[in-house]
């Protein structure tokens, strides 16, 4: 590196290496559309997703487009309550910012019909008897705290009955259900 | 050499354009750009799969969000995969990457959109985080504030008057009348109200195509006969603020003397700017009757520039100009100047 | 649930950065934390102020800083009734940018006045410095005109 050379003044006096420069930035933030209509449909405790104009596909949570094609989706449909996981993640790190008890277990919760996922939490359920294909049902705050928010349901909790196979669990379901096979 | 390299240019037309703003929008980012992006591949009968190369232009800072543009995606269909890309700039310069792509031979159309949504968030505060992180930013000044800095120098050292400032506010139609400009308090003094921009959500999406493809698709298509930018220094200090050398030398670059202009569309938020880009681009200092002039009056961040150049284009498709000017500016007091010219005729 | 007024939810985005100077930007928040200023030599002799590792026109590395003085001149100004919420000063003031004694170029900085009436271009104004300096373009707390103090 290029030798500087300062004025004697500040021969020998420590060099300040960096500074603090810290930016906040506000926003409120609203939500679009159709993640509007969800959200109000949210707080009655139903799930809406979005059904696809080009091939029916079912989008949950509505975005209000299908994102494969450009095109926006105004059509909505009540989901059920169950799904399956996709996949899952166990954790043994806590997040900074968050009360989980560890280990904690995230999974894409693929709804009963839906043909994409959402990341969400599953509980009631020893990390080592989770799996692809598991059956879930969602886990609700008690009516008096449900609002117009995404924190409604608290978690997915294991809800019996056969699993869905490997081969059409998760995005596989889409595929599968492309050459005729079949999802709960 | 260089002439002969001009003349081997291949020929790139803007053949669709759409466009919207509002002062606040419920719309999504992709709520927003679906209908447009929708509307000018009608226009073209252009499907996505159809496209050479897709090109936006946005701001993380606005949209609150780390790589925001990823999402925004989801407005065009990239399925199958598509070839795409991104700046972090007005989508004017990704509409100058898209030039550049057919100048490389490699594709015959493009997609270029860009967007702004700065009612969520607080815009001076986001302007602020452009300027010099260690010597200026710590310091928030807003962009107004920084433009009274310009527009003081301008006035006081005789290169602009107020009087010629009322009357871009008039043209603009921020003022009604004279009497109403100088009846206004000072914004940032010696800016008033009329001088400032507001701002507005909104996005724009054009269609370019190549001279094999550009007649098929438009029926006047609107040909860019020269496109340049240029970039002057960051730091305010360093810069004789009453000049803008790089608008001057981008308009030299895009050949804007080559010919008369009927139509100028220019990227100016205050009219300071405006007068100072008349100015450097050699245009009248007030704009005679035959060339129709537009500064801004409702800035959109990320998409003002390129809407400018849709404005462009629309003269020439509605017969209203057989040559147009568009600029774009970025970066604070016009530090970088994108000058694009159009023409009607191919040649 | 059928109301039709917007959902709205507040997005706060905090940044604590710590950024590091390099050598030349390091020795101005030295100087400043020492209480003085320093520019740094162009090729042409003239000075920069505040300095950078590189000559912003040119990008010709630049090695040689210099103390310039603590007193110079309003070049440009504006007024700034209602600071913001980051701005460091909270009542009304004149934003301006003022080419220190020795230096070539202006700095941007504040000048506390109370009224735009108080201020002209060509002023002459003199550095207020903070009470605790750290080495930061904030220890600068504004610079009052020159003459002030005799009032």
């Amino acid at each position: 590196m290029t030798e500087i050379h300062v004025p004697p003044l500040l021969d020998g006096v420590e060099p300040v290496q960096s500074v603090r420069t810290p930016i906040r930035m506000e926003y409120t933030f609203t939500p679009g559309v159709a993640a509007q209509t969800y959200l109000r449909e949210f707080g009655n405790k139903k799930i809406l997703g979005n059904v696809s104009p080009v091939d029916g596909a079912i989008l949950v949570p509505p975005r209000g487009a299908d994102p494969r094609h450009g095109v926006l989706c105004e059509e909505f449909v009540e989901m059920p309550h169950t799904g399956h996981v996709g996949s899952y993640c166990v954790t043994n790190v806590p997040i900074p910012g968050r009360e989980l008890d560890l280990p904690y277990i995230s999974a894409w919760i693929f709804l009963d019909g839906a043909d994409v996922g959402f990341l969400n939490l599953v509980a009631e359920c020893p990390p080592e008897e989770c799996r692809i294909g598991m059956r879930v049902e969602a886990v609700w705050k008690p009516d008096e705290e449900i609002a117009t928010t995404a924190e409604n349901i608290l978690y997915w909790k294991p809800s019996g009955g056969p699993d869905i196979p490997f081969e059409e669990a998760g995005v596989r379901s889409w595929h599968a259900r492309k050459k005729g096979g079949s999802n709960a | 050499m260089l002439e002969r390299k001009v003349e081997a240019m291949r020929k790139v037309a803007i053949v669709a354009a759409a466009s919207r703003q509002e002062t606040k929008m419920l719309d999504t980012e992709v709520e927003m750009m679906i209908p447009l992006i929708s509307e000018v591949k009608d226009k073209t009968g252009l499907d996505q799969t159809d496209i050479g190369f897709t090109c936006s232009g946005s701001s993380d800072f606005l949209a609150g969000q780390a790589f925001s543009f990823v999402m925004t995606l989801d407005a065009v269909g990239p399925v199958p995969p598509i070839s795409e890309s991104h700046v972090e700039m007005d989508g004017a310069w990704a509409l100058y990457e898209a030039w550049v792509k057919f100048q490389m031979g490699v594709i015959d159309t493009a997609l270029v959109y860009s967007y702004g949504k700065p009612s969520p968030g607080s815009l001076q505060d986001v302007l602020s985080t452009q300027l010099d992180p260690y010597y200026v930013a710590p310091l928030w000044p807003d962009a107004h504030a920084v433009a009274g800095l310009q527009a003081r120098s301008l006035l006081e050292q005789g290169v602009v008057t107020a009087e010629l400032l009322a009357d871009c506010a008039l043209r603009t139609g921020t003022v009604d009348s004279r009497e109403e400009y100088f009846s206004q308090p000072m914004l940032s003094d010696p800016l008033r109200e009329a001088d400032c921009p507001t701002y507005a959500d909104g996005g724009v999406a054009v269609i370019l195509a190549s001279e094999e493809k550009a007649e098929e698709l438009c029926e006047k298509p609107a040909w860019i006969t020269g496109i340049d930018h240029r970039i002057d220094a960051h730091q305010f200090g360093v810069r004789d603020l009453t000049t803008v050398p790089s608008a001057r030398i981008a308009a030299q670059k895009a050949g804007v003397h080559d010919g008369p202009i009927d139509v100028a569309e220019l990227h100016a938020a205050y009219t300071t700017h405006d007068f100072l880009l008349r100015k450097e681009m050699g245009l009248p200092e007030i704009p005679t009757h035959s060339q129709r002039s537009y500064p801004i009056k409702a800035d959109t961040l990320m998409a003002s520039g390129l809407l400018r150049i849709a404005e462009a284009a629309r003269g020439i498709w509605e017969g209203e100009a057989n040559r147009s000017l568009a600029h774009a500016t970025a970066g604070p007091l016009l530090q970088q100047n994108l000058v694009c010219v159009l023409s009607g005729e191919r040649n | 649930m059928e109301s039709n007024e917007r959902l709205s939810a507040p997005l706060v985005l905090e940044y604590p950065f710590t950024r590091t100077t390099g050598p030349v930007i390091g020795a101005f928040m030295t100087g400043l934390r020492e209480r003085i200023v320093l520019g740094i030599k162009r090729q042409d002799g003239s000075v920069l102020v505040p300095p950078t590792e590189y000559d912003p026109e040119t990008s010709q590395p630049l090695t040689e800083m210099v103390e310039v003085g603590q007193t110079g001149e309003v070049v440009t100004w504006t007024w700034v009734q209602e600071p913001r919420d980051q701005s460091p000063w909270d009542s009304p003031h004149a934003l301006a940018m003022i080419k220190l004694d020795g230096a070539d170029t202006p700095l941007l900085h504040a000048v506390l006045v109370d009224d735009p009436t108080l201020l002209n271009t060509g002023d002459r104004v003199r550095i207020k410095w903070r009470e605790e300096t750290e080495g930061h373009i904030k220890d600068i707390e504004g610079f009052l005109p020159i003459g002030e103090e005799n009032d």
